[in-house]
């Protein structure tokens, strides 16, 4: 598609989860029926003024909505470039953009009358947002996490554990993201009865990624107002880091249509590209099946899924939603990707100009708009989504540092 | 020739069940995989299941995916699975079934999978991650009527939709017994049962069972239901347990016969 023509975001998914060739349902018959049962209760409930007030109530004044966005003056004027603006999800309780989707997933289990939620996790903070939502809720929860990401992410294991959620290891395959994902999957075939999966992206079969986009986009509703508020006119530029992508999908659904808003996806280079070690996925995959939906993978020639690998335990992931994969092919969105140092450096600079400690996920978005922002005019607006706080990586930066 | 139609007309003559080996191609290495597949041919196994092994078996339990990744540290591919059946076919003219996810396929090229699965001698194509919905994007290039998809059907799949996949199916219905993943624990004989009469009401199609059995009991019991009864795990377990044993290849041939025996 010509990046010209008008891109109507209602068009996607069909009935059937497609966007365009990517998504759909490539589960195990077993889930099949819970897919189905899922997608029914989430047509059902979501447009009921009912559950929208709920869950707007609780948005508000349990996780702190509407964050704010904050111009950064001082990492702006030290690059003399473009004027950056900051779309704080950092400042939303647990600390990143996870908890509006696990508020909202929570929410339908229980109106669906589920008892337990079971979550995979990376880096975390989608483990600590369904175990906070789950707490909240009365519900029993069980996260499952590689245990490499255990190692590098101990704080947050500590947090899902006060909350009351029993932590599950998981060793097999690379003891990541995506093994964590398989976990979940295998577990919730054998608990699908009773037992309600809240994905953390916007990823998995369908209903999920439309779901989940569906409670991720208030971002970019809210930021949508705000910019035009603060600055009289829409953003040049949206800027956000994309693992499975729900951050980034949050802020630019709401803009999609806005044809003068340019939107760029960051991606992990790991150690670089050309090394082989990066989860660089739109910008270097080919388009297969894994956990339930069609995408761009990282993969070889044979249809094995490669390991990903990123500083980064959010972005650490071989796959990514399907929305993103029909993006990139109609060139909607500019895919990116961001070396671990750049990352560092970015996370580095906005310490000590702003006063902020960006999550690791979100320091690839900075490290993408610092190098955007050095070739426009102060005129120019970049809006990033600050998707989460740093604090949970000060044990892998600090040795670094 | 439609090797699994005359295979489910001679049992039933036989008043017997088929014995559905499933072991994954190339486990421990492609050598030893194709001699204990040998083994279970000629040990009286019915229907070949041959798994292609794949990184990420997210419908797998622990036995199978070490399986995988055996095979994986040999390098085996769809195409060394065709390669292997190739081999098979000289020794033996049983059914055999390719179980796959559906990465390794989309990798392969669907326009090229069933014209060479049918060259290399196989009978049909499981994929654990296709369901109905999705399946005719696959289906829909093939040519070739007599190469059977198997589709899966589930202790929670509704009546309607068992119908529905019925319909959409060929060869033999295969009913996994319980909830779960493969080589979970206990078999619920009596929730079988229930499901055996629904599937009887909505389709003609043989229906083999799988999931969980791993006794020659478990196998007589599921076989008085059935048309046939799957074992996986239960070879995949016996494989790790005796991965170093000179003996391998006739431990696997004589629990074949003795799991033959109990489909009687």
């Amino acid at each position: 598609m010509n990046p010209d023509t008008h891109f109507n975001s209602q068009m996607y998914p069909d009935a059937d989860g497609h966007f365009g060739p990517y998504g759909g349902r490539y589960v195990a018959e077993t889930l099949m029926p819970a897919l189905i049962e899922l997608e029914e209760a989430y047509k059902k409930y979501l447009p009921d003024p009912k559950f929208q007030k709920a869950l707007n109530n609780l948005l508000k004044n349990y996780t702190g909505r509407p964050t704010p966005i904050f111009f950064a003056e001082r990492l702006t004027n030290s690059i003399g470039g473009a004027s950056i603006y900051l779309k704080r999800e950092d400042l939303t309780h647990t600390g990143a953009h996870k908890i509006n989707n696990t508020l909202g997933q929570t929410l339908l289990a229980k109106w669906m009358g589920k008892k337990k939620v079971i979550a995979e996790t990376g880096a975390g903070q989608h483990g600590v947002a369904t175990a906070t939502t789950a707490a909240l809720f009365g519900m029993e929860c069980k996260i499952f996490m590689g245990v490499e990401d255990i190692q590098r992410q101990a704080p947050n294991v500590k947090r899902m554990e006060l909350l009351g959620a029993e932590v599950v290891p998981v060793e097999s395959g690379t003891g990541t993201l995506k093994d964590a994902m398989n976990e979940a999957l295998r577990y919730w075939v054998s608990a699908i009865r009773d037992t309600f999966y809240v994905i953390g992206s916007v990823a998995g079969p369908h209903p999920y990624p439309v779901m989940v986009r569906e409670f991720q986009k208030i971002i970019g509703e809210e930021a949508r107002e705000q910019i035009q508020e603060i600055t009289g006119r829409l953003p040049d530029l949206l800027v956000a880091c994309v693992g499975g992508g729900s951050n980034a999908m949050g802020l630019f659904f709401p803009f999609l249509e806005d044809q003068a808003v340019q939107m760029i996806g960051v991606e992990a280079a790991g150690t670089g590209i050309e090394t082989g070690k990066h989860a660089a996925t739109l910008c270097t995959g080919s388009v297969g099946v894994l956990h339930g939906s069609k995408s761009y993978l990282l993969q070889d020639k044979n249809g094995q899924i490669n390991e990903a690998h990123s500083i980064s335990a959010g972005l650490d992931y071989p796959g990514v939603g399907p929305e993103h994969s029909l993006f990139r092919d109609i060139d909607r969105v500019q895919y990116v990707a961001v070396t671990d140092q750049q990352a560092l450096d970015a996370f580095s600079a906005l310490c000590r100009l702003e006063g902020i400690i960006p999550a690791l996920e979100s320091s690839h978005a900075l490290a993408a708009t610092m190098f955007e922002a050095k070739n426009r005019s102060k005129e120019n607006i970049i809006l990033v989504n600050l998707s989460g706080r740093g604090d949970k990586d000060l044990g892998i930066v600090s040795p670094l540092l | 020739m439609n090797r699994l139609k005359n295979l489910f007309e001679t049992l039933k003559k036989n008043n017997d069940r088929a014995l559905v080996g499933f072991v994954t191609a190339g486990d421990p290495n492609i050598d030893t995989s194709l001699k204990i597949i040998s083994a279970m041919c000629e040990n009286g196994m019915d229907i070949l299941e041959l798994g292609v092994p794949f990184s990420d078996p997210s419908a797998d339990g622990p036995v199978i995916q070490r399986s995988s990744s055996r095979a994986l540290e040999h390098n085996v591919s769809l195409k060394t699975v065709m390669e292997m059946i190739r081999e098979i076919r000289k020794i033996t003219s049983i059914p055999i079934i390719i179980f796959s996810y559906y990465n390794p396929i989309m990798a392969y090229g669907i326009e090229n999978f069933q014209p060479d699965a049918i060259e290399a001698g196989a009978d049909g194509l499981l994929v654990v991650d296709l369901p109905l919905e999705e399946s005719p994007e696959l289906t829909s290039v093939w040519k070739d009527t007599d190469f059977s998809l198997i589709n899966l059907v589930a202790p929670t799949t509704p009546k309607q939709r068992m119908a529905k996949i019925a319909s959409a199916s060929s060869g033999f219905l295969y009913l996994v017994s319980k909830t779960g993943v493969t080589g979970s624990d206990g078999l619920d004989t009596s929730e079988i049962a229930s499901q055996m009469s629904i599937l009887h009401s909505v389709t003609d199609l043989p229906v083999c069972v799988g999931f969980g059995i791993s006794t020659t009991d478990d196998v007589a019991a599921v076989a008085s239901m059935a048309d046939g009864v799957v074992i996986g795990s239960a070879f995949e377990r016996l494989i790790e347990e005796n991965i170093d044993n000179p003996e391998l290849v006739s431990i696997i041939g004589r629990r074949t016969a003795e799991y033959k025996a109990a489909t009687k």
